[in-house]
């Protein structure tokens, strides 16, 4: 058990790591930032100050080990558009985002889990396929249309709700809606087929071959192992918390972490981007290894065995 | 493209077909065949664009701005300058498609390459290449385009390439896996007896024997493609002006949301019905060359 733990523990920080290098690759393939901050006609004597003060005549490695002491120190530079500190201005948006991507992960698992289920128990039949062809239809309406589809209708045919920004409750509403639709479309499909499989296992036709009540086979042998491959499902949208509305936010100008993402690759803030891709890393990485400490509690299979292999999937 | 996959599909197909006898005519389902119409629609339209627009996408007429649908010369009316939304329209159909097919070509093509790498080096190589799958399922993909092209800026060509990394990590994963199942068959012990070179046992030899398989992947890669393009370019971040896509017409129209909606409904509902014919399409393919894929 202690190996798994580990083993997990290792694989989540050279995850993180990764994440640290590929900013580090796409910031030096992005030109040299004396150039860019100073422009194309600052003396050479400029540029070579300004490389020395920020260490950009080193070698490449020293460089890449700085960068990764930098990380590890939490400094992320100040927001070029803003000159606030990065790190802070991204905390601050925080609270915007969750406001959204909580409840609409509540709904995602509220309507999708139980679709999911029904629908797999009454498979062939017309609820099966009403519930599949509503989550096919919601995974290929993007959330940009969604959204407006939901603000022609509700904003301004009929009145009822804000088209967009921050406020009260109401302003929570649709965005909530849109972003809860299309995840509990795809959970929906999710768990179905999870459940097809399991009620095909020999463990189910013997639960019910020798006389339990059908209600009893699908709470205790079917429900709890087609609960293990949804927990991979459920442990994405977790780790999608923070960067899962970006295209929502952007659609209600919401002011969370995506449209602070989208605003800042626009003006090229490459000190905030490089922020949230970080902050929404860690939240990834710490999810999956949840969901992998969550799969070795609830399958002693995978405890024992070849815990080097990959669960996902 | 098609020169190098069919044929490979094809043999792929008898070989699955043969031993398992699955009837060939069973019927089509409805939805299925609308889903093929429309696709050979959108695609003829996409083809002959020129020929059937009946204005330059780009044409201003600023007499006839915010003209709404219906209406001869503009049958889905014009936007904020005065352009035609149905010349527009195709010539967004292009743009996108093209992005889309490029992107689900060259993904294939990356992903089914470090694939075979990974079963043929195994040790290291593997465990590296299976963290990197790891890390890119994981990671959101939104977020890692933004990025670069926060840090690079955009152009098409660029676009296309970033576009062109969306999913490779299930190639990767579906090439490796099977790659090494093949590999303890007695064909590709055979062949690499005979004096084959990797390269040769792994393009000429199970490349066709598993391409079912990759094709099935990549149509229902495609319909995501084309949502994570149109996200982008509703962003403002993906196809950038002068040039179209759906989803750039989109975000533009959104401005006019109140005042014209018809900008907006036109490539929107486009992009939900192309969307929705692809997977349908995909989702029967998939039913009927593999039952492995979920």
């Amino acid at each position: 058990m202690l190996r798994f733990i580990l083993i997990r523990l290792l694989r989540a920080a050279l995850t993180v790591l990764l994440v640290v290098t590929f900013a580090f690759a796409i910031l030096r393939l992005s030109g040299d930032p004396a150039l860019s901050i100073l422009g194309d006609d600052a003396s050479p004597q400029a540029l070579a100050a300004f490389r020395h003060a920020w260490g950009l005549d080193d070698p490449l490695w020293v460089q890449y080990l700085n960068y990764i002491g930098a990380f590890f120190r939490a400094e992320f530079g100040q927001s070029m558009r803003s000159g606030e500190p990065a790190l802070g201005l991204v905390l601050s948006r925080v609270p915007a985002t969750l406001a959204l991507t909580l409840p609409a992960l509540a709904l995602k698992l509220g309507i999708g889990l139980p679709l999911g289920v029904l629908a797999a128990l009454h498979r062939g039949s017309a609820t099966d396929r009403v519930v599949m062809a509503g989550a096919v239809a919601g995974f290929t309406v993007p959330s940009f249309v969604l959204g407006l589809v939901l603000v022609q209708l509700f904003s301004i045919s009929l009145g009822w709700l804000p088209t967009g920004g921050a406020g009260d409750w109401q302003h929570l509403v649709l965005p909530v809606v849109t972003l809860g639709i299309g995840g509990a479309a795809m959970l929906a499909r999710f768990v179905r087929s999870a459940m097809l499989e399991v009620l095909g296992q020999h463990y189910v036709r013997t639960a019910s071959a020798k006389g339990l009540p059908w209600n009893a086979v699908v709470r205790r042998h079917a429900l709890p192992n087609a609960a293990i491959p949804t927990i991979t499902i459920v442990g994405l949208m977790v780790g999608n918390l923070l960067a899962g509305s970006v295209v929502v936010e952007s659609v209600f100008s919401w002011p969370g972490i995506g449209n602070l993402l989208v605003v800042s690759v626009m003006s090229r803030d490459l000190s905030v981007v490089q922020c949230i891709l970080l902050l929404v890393a860690i939240t990834m990485v710490a999810s999956n290894l949840a969901v992998d400490f969550l799969y070795g509690a609830l399958d002693p299979r995978l405890r024992n065995a070849n815990v080097s292999s990959t669960h996902s999937k | 493209m098609s020169d190098s996959i069919n044929p490979a599909r094809a043999a792929g197909e008898e070989i699955r077909r043969a031993p398992l006898a699955v009837p060939r005519a069973t019927r089509m389902p409805l939805s299925v065949s609308l889903g093929i119409g429309w696709i050979v629609l959108v695609v003829v339209v996409a083809l002959a664009g020129d020929l059937l627009a009946p204005h330059a996408f780009t044409a201003i007429d600023l007499r006839n701005r915010l003209a709404g649908p219906f209406q001869a010369g503009h049958w889905l009316g014009t936007d904020e300058l005065g352009r035609d939304i149905l010349s527009r329209l195709i010539a967004s159909v292009r743009i996108s498609l093209l992005v889309a097919l490029g992107a689900t070509v060259l993904s294939a093509t990356i992903g089914t390459s470090i694939g075979f790498l990974a079963a043929h080096a195994r040790g290291k190589l593997e465990q590296f290449i299976l963290m990197l799958v790891d890390f890119q399922a994981a990671m959101p993909f939104l977020l890692l385009a933004l990025s670069v092209l926060a840090f690079l800026g955009n152009s098409l060509s660029l676009f296309v390439a970033l576009m062109g990394l969306y999913g490779w990590e299930r190639y990767a994963r579906i090439a490796r896996g099977l790659a090494i199942a093949a590999d303890s068959q007695g064909y590709a012990s055979a062949v690499r007896q005979l004096g084959a070179g990797p390269l040769r046992v792994y393009v000429r030899h199970i490349l066709p024997n598993i391409a079912s398989t990759l094709i099935v992947s990549m149509t229902l890669t495609f319909p995501e493609i084309i949502l994570m393009e149109s996200s982008l370019s509703f962003l403002g971040l993906g196809v950038q002006p002068p040039m179209t896509s759906l989803g750039n017409m989109v975000g533009f129209g959104r401005g006019y949301m109140t005042r014209a909606p018809w900008i907006m409904f036109a490539p929107a509902a486009m992009i939900v019905v192309t969307t929705l014919a692809v997977s349908v399409v995909g989702d029967w393919v998939r039913d009927r060359l593999d039952a492995s894929l979920k």
